[in-house]
């Protein structure tokens, strides 16, 4: 703070020098702005805490368009707007003449901005362009938003992330990790304004597709879906997923390196002979060959480990092991596409493109844009799905129970204004707060020869019988989320144990154990279920011979057929008990500690 | 009467008398009578919890799964400004930990018929139990350097609220503070130590100190605010103290509660406390909007108090009362129970659940818990230890 009773101003965070009156001051500054004077970029604002001005001119600010407040009438008028749409004037020229200005965060803290026009008072300074601007840009993308609840639109744009698409035009030569395309993207009927400003119009991620709001057999409860088998058969949000495979020719110290060839068959840890079927004379798959689990896709041979096991008497195929890339389990497709290059460190690296074709199965996620996201729960055969008295077949069936706690009323107008927009070929305004009513719509599907609120009469497709019920039916734009069963279904019997703890490892990638936690053991235990419980847990199980004299391990030496106690010797009684080796594993760690666990054996009868 | 007095033992005699009433309005005989008894005593029998059902490991349960869904809000008020109550998951762990000190103490005053109507009366007892110290009634404190006194500008009107007079409040200072001549003032009060050779420091200590001198009330209520309940009013606190304030003569000692297990333990006795456990988890419970079977929380309740003093379910509370040294660790701090068992030498009799299921051996619960059990002579143990042996040499 300055003693003198005036404003220090800085210019971009140096001081400049001192003013009497930062109004005037910064009033001058923003009509030099406005006449042309001074670039646009410059931003001026006053901090009343610390009295100063500054001004900002650098590069990086995030700065947002306003139109500008003159006597309470905003600047822009009808009549730029018509010019703007006749290309008659530009954007640009409007900044120029200081009708719209660009504010940065300082010079906002001294505005006051209405959201419409006629809001206006004296103090306003400056008039939003669009209201839709309190919102995010995928959240702006949300159709109807207004009518949404604001929980639900940050579902409905967390959904829109999720959702397959084309993301990227040079696809077919990318080699990016687990992505998905969808094979006929569509343009929403019913969008917003952002949409084209988004640049959504340019590259979709959706589908328009009729939904009816109905259960079915109660296979569409608690959010699931219900699909259309007839419309899957017609390629409906069917997608394709990518995924490379990457081998590299490693160096390694003493000038060893692997090599991607056909293994010979006297290397290490050689699989089947017919496990590399699919690889040609240079050790990698064909394009277009058709993989399932485990196959291998990329042959290599790698020096041994150590270099201590290169004794002298194996030949030199046999020192070698086996390091070829396999198809993980679970996983199938067919190859796409093969890339033989370099590395950086110059090494040869051999990349392979997988390809499977996803058309969409029971328990695959989709969702609207209104933050109503289901898996799918049927799919039934066109012949048996109802139909509407004028024959049409809807793709989706959407359980009512989710919209009156969820509160998304956008859901059910988008519906509506799908239905105008398919019948009357046409694409839906439905910006937040500007876009068409729902009253408009309402008098169009009318005037269009449906009832005005989108029910229909139905008949059931099993048994040819009418429902009693008008359903509510209509087009909608829905999205096929990035989360297939396909990537994630898992199950296991036996299979790969941990070393230390013989318990099963964990992952699907790695085909681990589905882990039996300490809830749901408390669930067994609740229900009494305790024998079922200890067979849950027998994973680990081990037989453990025990000393009856000192109560430690003892051993049981199969070949000699002798049991013996390392402490107390071959004359005792040594019994086998049944354990969990986790917890042999606990004994072993507390003697490792110095303390003496022992087990006292009774007989149990 | 005959007909009943043989089901007695075995029928709750709440169940009894309903019958007695029933059976007169119907004008049931004996033997009819005796029909239905029969098949209340299959009923009630039926209604019986099982042996080995797992009741504790459901409780908790019960309790653990809508714990999930509870807020972890911790300041929110309760309905009326100015006192507000811990509540949510906060409070149901400082319940079930049975914490000594905790967050937010209050009492729900409850007055004598007599008493508790008119909104000015209300307002007076509440007053009257609302501790008062100086700082509170006064408007300045000054040390006067000339004369090395402390001046105290006493706030005139708040006096009259509380209906005391100047000559009490020294005396009252007197009281708590030895040493000190007190006198009346146009202001208020003057205060001198006695000593003469004091120190600018000790005048300091000695303002702050007399800042916070109790002069009226019930000490540790800080905030008192009446509330109609119903056509009677009841007296909500901020802070507690059961023992003072039943022995206020307005004050209905038997419908009068506080919050704070351990202080009704010790005023009431471990049955009150028993019931301030069970209402403060209900209460908690349902203010969620959540919906838990009373059952559990007497269960919770009865094993908190079991032993006559209220015990939470701590490592220091129930948990360590656990026989097992193996339960005992896998709960909380394993190192420390394992070091302390193997210091004495401790014998884990495997006899409850958690061992159990580390061990991988049966749970001596539900399927778990019968055994079969073959009657052998010592004959029969001989031949069997010998086909034993046959056994393991094959």
């Amino acid at each position: 703070m300055n003693s003198n009773n005036k404003t220090d101003v800085y210019l971009r965070d140096v001081f400049i020098g001192q003013i009497e009156s930062p109004k005037d001051f910064i009033k001058k500054v923003k009509e030099e702005r406005r006449e042309g004077r001074l670039p646009d970029s410059v931003n001026v604002g006053y901090n009343k805490d610390l009295n100063e001005v500054v001004i900002e001119t650098s590069k990086g600010r995030a700065r947002r368009p306003l139109i500008v407040i003159e006597k309470e009438k905003a600047k822009l008028t009808e009549d730029h707007v018509k010019k703007l749409l006749n290309n008659e004037t530009k954007w640009k020229e409007l900044v120029t003449e200081g009708i719209i200005e660009y504010i940065d965060a300082a010079e906002e803290e001294n505005s006051l901005v209405a959201l419409s026009e006629d809001e206006i008072t004296p103090e306003h300074t400056h008039l939003e362009i669009s209201p839709i601007v309190i919102m995010g840009l995928t959240t702006s993308l949300v159709p109807f938003s207004n009518f949404g609840q604001s929980a639900r639109l940050n579902r409905g744009s967390k959904a829109q992330k999720q959702s397959l698409g084309i993301y990227a035009a040079n696809y077919l030569i990318r080699m990016d990790t687990d992505s998905n395309v969808l094979h006929y993207p569509s343009n929403p009927i019913v969008k917003t304004c952002n949409a084209q400003l988004a640049g959504q119009e340019n590259h979709p991620a959706g589908q328009n597709i009729v939904v009816a709001l109905m259960s079915y057999e109660g296979y569409n409860m608690q959010d699931a879906l219900i699909l259309n088998k007839g419309s899957l058969a017609r390629g409906l949000a069917r997608s394709t997923y990518f995924k490379p495979y990457t081998v590299e020719e490693l160096r390694y110290s003493g000038g060893l390196t692997d090599q991607i060839c056909v293994p010979d068959k006297e290397v290490k840890g050689y699989k089947a002979e017919e496990d590399y079927k699919l690889l040609e004379d240079d050790g990698i798959t064909y394009p277009e060959a058709t993989i399932t689990e485990e196959d291998v896709i990329i042959g290599r041979t790698s020096p041994p480990r150590f270099l201590g096991e290169m004794d002298e008497f194996s030949i030199a195929a046999n020192k070698l092991r086996d390091s070829s890339v396999t198809i993980k389990p679970g996983e199938i497709g067919k190859v796409d596409m093969i890339a033989v290059t370099e590395n950086e460190e110059g090494n040869k690296l051999v990349q392979i493109r997988v390809r499977h074709q996803r058309i969409p199965e029971i328990g695959d996620k989709f969702a609207s844009r209104h933050g109503q996201k289901g898996v799918v729960g049927l799919i039934v055969p066109q012949q048996d799905m109802p139909f509407t008295v004028s024959g049409i077949t809807p793709d989706v069936m959407f359980s009512p129970h989710s919209i009156p706690s969820r509160m998304t009323v956008s859901h059910l107008i988008e519906a509506l204004a799908g239905k105008v927009g398919a019948l009357d070929g046409k694409s839906i305004d439905a910006t937040a707060f500007t876009g068409q009513t729902e009253a408009d719509l309402r008098v169009q599907l009318q005037e269009l020869g449906f009832r005005e609120d989108g029910s229909e009469r139905m008949v059931n497709g099993i048994t040819g019988e009418e429902f009693e019920a008008k359903i509510f039916i209509g087009n909608m734009y829905y999205l096929r989320l990035k989360h297939m069963v396909g990537n994630k279904l898992h199950a296991r019997a036996a299979g790969r144990i941990q070393l230390l703890t013989r318990q099963p490892i964990e992952g699907r990638a790695k085909g681990g154990g589905l882990r039996l936690g300490e809830m749901e053991k408390d669930c067994f235990v609740a229900h009494g279920a305790s024998l079922l419980l200890k067979e849950r847990f027998d994973s680990d199980r081990t037989v453990v011979p025990i000393c009856s004299a000192c109560g430690l391990i003892g051993v049981n030496d199969v070949f000699r057929k002798k049991k013996f106690c390392h402490r107390c010797g071959g004359n005792v009684e040594i019994n086998s008990i049944e354990l969990s080796y986790a917890f042999k594993l606990l004994m072993d760690e507390i003697r490792a500690m110095g303390v003496l666990p022992n087990i006292k054996l009774k007989n149990k009868y | 009467m005959t007909v009943y007095e043989e089901y007695k033992g075995r029928l709750p005699g709440r169940i009894i008398n309903d019958m007695k009433s029933e059976a007169e309005k119907r004008n049931l005989n004996d033997n009819q009578i005796k029909k239905v008894m029969e098949y209340l005593v299959t009923q009630y029998d039926a209604a019986k919890i099982d042996p080995g059902e797992a009741i504790g490991i459901i409780t908790a349960e019960s309790f653990g799964e809508p714990g999930t869904q509870m807020t972890l809000n911790v300041f929110h008020f309760a309905g009326v400004a100015e006192v507000s109550v811990t509540q949510g998951l906060p409070r149901l762990i400082e319940i079930l930990d049975a914490r000594k000190k905790i967050k937010t103490p209050s009492m729900e005053i409850h007055l004598k018929k007599e008493h508790g109507k008119e909104t000015n009366e209300v307002r007076k007892i509440a007053a009257q139990i609302k501790e008062t110290v100086l700082r509170e009634i006064s408007e300045e404190f000054n040390i006067n350097l000339s004369k090395m006194q402390l001046e105290v500008t006493i706030n005139k009107a708040k006096m009259r609220e509380i209906k005391a007079k100047p000559e009490e409040i020294i005396e009252k200072l007197k009281e708590s503070h030895k040493n000190i001549i007190a006198k009346e003032t146009p202001e208020g009060l003057s205060i001198k130590p006695e000593a003469t050779e004091n120190e600018l420091m000790e005048m300091y200590k000695l303002k702050e100190k007399l800042k916070e001198t109790y002069i009226r009330g019930v000490k540790g209520v800080t905030h008192v605010l009446p509330v109609k309940n119903g056509n009677e009013f009841i007296i909500i606190t901020a802070g507690s103290n059961l023992a003072d304030v039943i022995n206020i003569p307005e004050v209905d000692s038997a419908k009068t509660t506080t919050n704070d297990i351990h202080e009704t333990a010790k005023v009431l006795g471990i049955e009150a406390a028993r019931q301030i456990i069970i209402n403060e988890a209900e209460k908690v419970i349902e203010d969620q909007g959540l919906d838990v079977d009373i059952r559990h929380i007497l269960c919770i309740a009865d094993t908190m108090s079991r032993t006559g003093l209220v015990k939470g379910i701590t490592r220091s509370g129930i948990t360590g009362e656990k026989k097992s040294v193996l339960a005992k660790a896998s709960f909380e701090t394993p190192l420390t129970h394992l070091v302390n068992a193997s210091l004495i030498g401790e014998v884990d009799q495997l006899n409850s659940v958690i061992e159990n299921v580390m061990l991988n051996q049966p749970v001596p619960l539900g399927t778990g818990l019968p055994d079969l059990v073959a009657k052998m002579g010592p004959k029969d143990i001989k031949t069997q230890k010998k086909e034993d042996k046959k056994e393991d040499k094959e």
